[in-house]
């Protein structure tokens, strides 16, 4: 029977059918619903969200090591963080199948960078497959596994946003489990890299590459459809479908397990074809080796380097290959007036306003994070002047009073973000006698990548419960003295905790506490309206940017449809016009 | 079981938590239901936080891109006035709109220099085939402004090729049981006010 599928849901399905035992990961889009829906196969199946990518894929190391099939999940820029065991573990091999399925961002949907995971793959000499569809997400998690123990290495099966948010139908199968038993093997010159075995792993990784490279030609995993032999294109992943569509009638090497470099086959696909074209996403990465074979193709020099492909980019570059100028070819009917933009900003109700309109009153430099709460840098709040990466928030803000700034430096994470590396960082400010303040923005939730629990919550990804770890403890801990709680709600609240930590000449720690009423599912407190009678259109409450509040030819109003009641618009209005549904002013 | 011989393509279109997700479900699954192959894609993450959210559905005998290409969309559905404006480069000539009567105004609007327009005449302007569907106080009528989703998707279905008791079987399978009743009526008023578009 064949049942719609996400890519991700696919993966976990593959991932499900292939005996996998545990799987660790970390929440990032477009990666997140893997582990999810792997989630909710348990028993069977222990899944949990590690703190961050890299303590994952070193639990999920463990796990193998003890015989167990094993998966982990993140985003591409959770592979940086997880880069450094992926690179030693291709040295020391795996006991139990580990995959690593990683699910990039290209077009920038979700993400801070395009960059493309399969240059990690090359680097770190393991193999790479890529799935075009749910179909092939759950077959190659079930190909991947095999290979990951026929020849004991990691693998990575790399996703796109568009492979894994995109949904299709999929033939599943049985779960099948290795017969074997979980009982971890001592052997110290397999799993201990030092220098005396490294050097010896290191040989055997080499000699890998070209068995890996020969099975690459072999496996049903790569395909070869010939048609005219006028073209030939040369493609993977999600630009398979494409070149479907935009090239009919063209041969195509479609590969799914593009590394080790499958080069028998790359070979023979040429000589079969006239003119040989490569078509991929991102990177020029099997141009570059097709070209280094000495093989004549065209490819990067018909589109543009940067940015997701499409059926669009596709038919320009059908166009220059057949010598035409490349035409707009969607015809749209009628110019259209220039829109409003209508970009992500914070939801009605969320904590995070209060805090930043909060921070607007200070002349200070804010140091932001990845989460939600980027969203502070845009209008009208602007208050997030840098952003670099996970915990990034609060390293930052230490190397800025360091350096010498002159104002004061508030380093700003979310929960989750402080859990996955913001501890290292705070250290590193008291340690080394830094005085920035940090806020952590708990809203007991990984909120932007759709709510999933982490150390904080007291809850596991499969629903049990657990120790919640306390920030403020933590932060003591670190040897932070001066450490408060606000309610992000309570605007003078807000503002006296930033005036009196701003002022301190030590490290202080603000935890502006309330959870995420998205979450939640509920509203924070009653809908509340605005009097337009005692309005003064003075607009302090469009200073908020809650898209509740709406201001439309002249008049000031709270869409009682977005309306989430946290009343935080009632505390900055001076003339009392705004209050709560069903008091004064109904 | 169905006639169809070639991908028909459709783009829906809304502010984050209009429920454009599960507009897109029950057409993907009513498409499914006459032995189509389906392809759909959403968009998650941070566009969802208020922003425009965009849903595709493509099926057909043989379905590749699950993306619809530019200028080929059989037909639009938007919940909110101008997002169909926004989209509307998706949409074949004589492609139908089904658009709601909603306005959401933006924070660029509310808190910045720009101005939301009539969308209207804009909307008369730019599509042959228009539906301009007061979706919301349809719902609220039937007791549950939520279904405005729903209103307009009864509209589209009018005008695309798949029985209209696949539609509401997808319908049994995609929204809770004690909400059926109500998304089956708000369904029908749908499809009644699209007549003859």
């Amino acid at each position: 029977m064949s049942v719609l599928l996400s890519g991700n849901q696919a993966l976990a399905r593959g991932a499900y059918e292939s005996g996998v035992r545990v799987a660790f990961g970390y929440p990032g889009t477009p990666s997140t619903e893997i582990l999810e829906n792997l989630g909710q196969y348990g028993p069977a199946v222990y899944c949990e969200w590690s703190p961050n990518e890299k303590v994952a894929l070193e639990a999920a190391v463990g796990a193998s090591m003890a015989g167990a099939r094993v998966i982990v999940t993140m985003k591409h820029v959770g592979l940086n963080v997880a880069a450094d065991p992926l690179l030693t573990l291709a040295y020391i091999g795996v006991e139990g199948g580990l995959v690593l399925c990683v699910a990039d961002d290209p077009g920038q949907h979700s993400s801070q960078t395009e960059q493309d995971t399969r240059q990690y793959a090359r680097l770190a000499k393991v193999p790479l497959l890529e799935p075009s569809d749910s179909q092939e997400a759950r077959d190659f998690m079930l190909a991947a596994m095999e290979i990951s123990e026929k020849f004991r290495t990691p693998v990575i099966v790399r996703s796109t946003t568009r492979v894994s948010h995109s949904r299709s139908l999929v033939e599943t199968g049985e779960r099948r489990v290795p017969e074997r038993a979980i009982a971890f093997q001592k052997d110290p010159s397999r799993h201990c890299p030092l220098p005396v075995w490294g050097r010896r792993m290191r040989q055997e990784l080499e000699e890998r590459q070209a068995a890996m490279a020969a099975a690459a030609a072999e496996s049903p995993v790569n395909r070869c459809e010939m048609r005219s032999p006028q073209l030939g294109i040369i493609t993977a992943s999600i630009t398979y479908q494409y070149v479907r569509e935009v090239f009919p009638e063209a041969s195509v090497l479609k590969l799914g397990w593009s590394f080790p470099f499958p080069d028998q086959l790359l070979r023979a696909f040429a000589q079969q074809v006239q003119e040989l074209v490569v078509l991929e996403e991102l990177d020029d990465f099997l141009e570059e080796h097709v070209r280094a074979l000495g093989l004549k193709c065209r490819g990067r020099e018909l589109f543009p380097p940067c940015g997701e492909l499409s059926v669009a980019k596709l038919q320009a570059a059908k166009d220059r290959l057949e010598g035409r100028t490349a035409e707009p070819r969607a015809q749209s009917r009628l110019p259209v007036p220039e829109l409003p933009a209508r970009p992500p900003v914070f939801c009605p109700g969320c904590p995070h306003r209060g805090l930043f309109y909060g921070l607007t009153k200070f002349d200070v430099v804010v140091t932001g994070d990845i989460g939600c709460y980027s969203l502070a840098v845009f209008p009208p709040l602007n208050r997030t002047d840098v952003i670099l990466c996970m915990g990034g928030g609060i390293s930052m803000a230490h190397g800025l009073e360091k350096a010498g700034e002159k104002r004061k430096v508030v380093g700003v994470v979310g929960d989750s973000t402080f859990f996955h590396s913001g501890i290292t960082g705070l250290l590193d400010i008291v340690y080394n006698r830094g005085t920035a303040t940090i806020v952590v923005l708990d809203n007991r939730t990984t909120a932007m990548t759709g709510h999933q629990d982490h150390p904080g919550t007291g809850r596991t990804l499969q629903g049990e419960e657990t120790i919640a770890a306390s920030i403020e403890a933590i932060g003591r801990a670190c040897g932070v003295r001066r450490v408060r709680t606000v309610n992000p709600y309570n605007l003078k609240e807000v503002h006296t905790a930033l005036e009196e930590e701003l002022a301190a000449a030590e490290p202080s720690l603000i935890i502006s506490r309330a959870p995420c009423p998205l979450h939640e599912r509920k509203p924070v407190g009653p809908r509340h309206r605005i009097d337009p009678q005692k309005c003064r259109r003075c607009r302090a409450c469009l200073k908020l940017g809650c898209p509740a509040i709406e201001n439309h030819q002249g008049e000031i109003r709270i869409n009682p449809l977005l309306c989430a009641g946290c009343g935080t618009c009632a505390e900055v209005c001076k003339f009392q016009a705004i209050g709560p549904v069903g008091e004064e002013g109904k | 079981m169905n006639n169809i011989t070639k991908t028909c393509s459709l783009i829906m279109v809304g502010v984050g938590g209009q429920g454009i997700l599960l507009a897109s479900e029950v057409s993907a699954r009513a498409a499914q239901s006459c032995g189509l192959q389906v392809k759909t894609n959403e968009v998650h993450g941070m566009a969802q936080r208020g922003g425009s959210v965009t849903a595709q559905i493509r099926f057909g005998p043989e379905v590749h891109s699950p993306l619809v290409p530019e200028g080929t969309a059989d037909a639009l559905l938007a919940l909110e006035a101008i997002e169909a404006l926004r989209v509307q480069h998706f949409l074949r000539p004589d492609g139908l709109a089904v658009v709601s009567t909603q306005r959401v105004i933006p924070v660029t609007v509310s808190s910045g220099g720009a101005t939301y327009p009539e969308p209207e005449p804009l909307l008369r302007r730019t599509f042959r085939r228009l539906a301009y569907i007061d979706a919301l106080g349809e719902a609220e009528a039937l007791g549950e402004a939520r279904a405005a989703n729903i209103v307009l998707l009864g509209g589209l279905a009018r005008h695309l090729p798949l029985p209209l008791d696949a539609w509401e079987a997808a319908l049994a399978l995609c929204v809770k049981e004690k909400a059926l009743a109500c998304n089956i009526a708000a369904f029908r008023r749908g499809l009644a006010l699209s007549e003859g578009i």
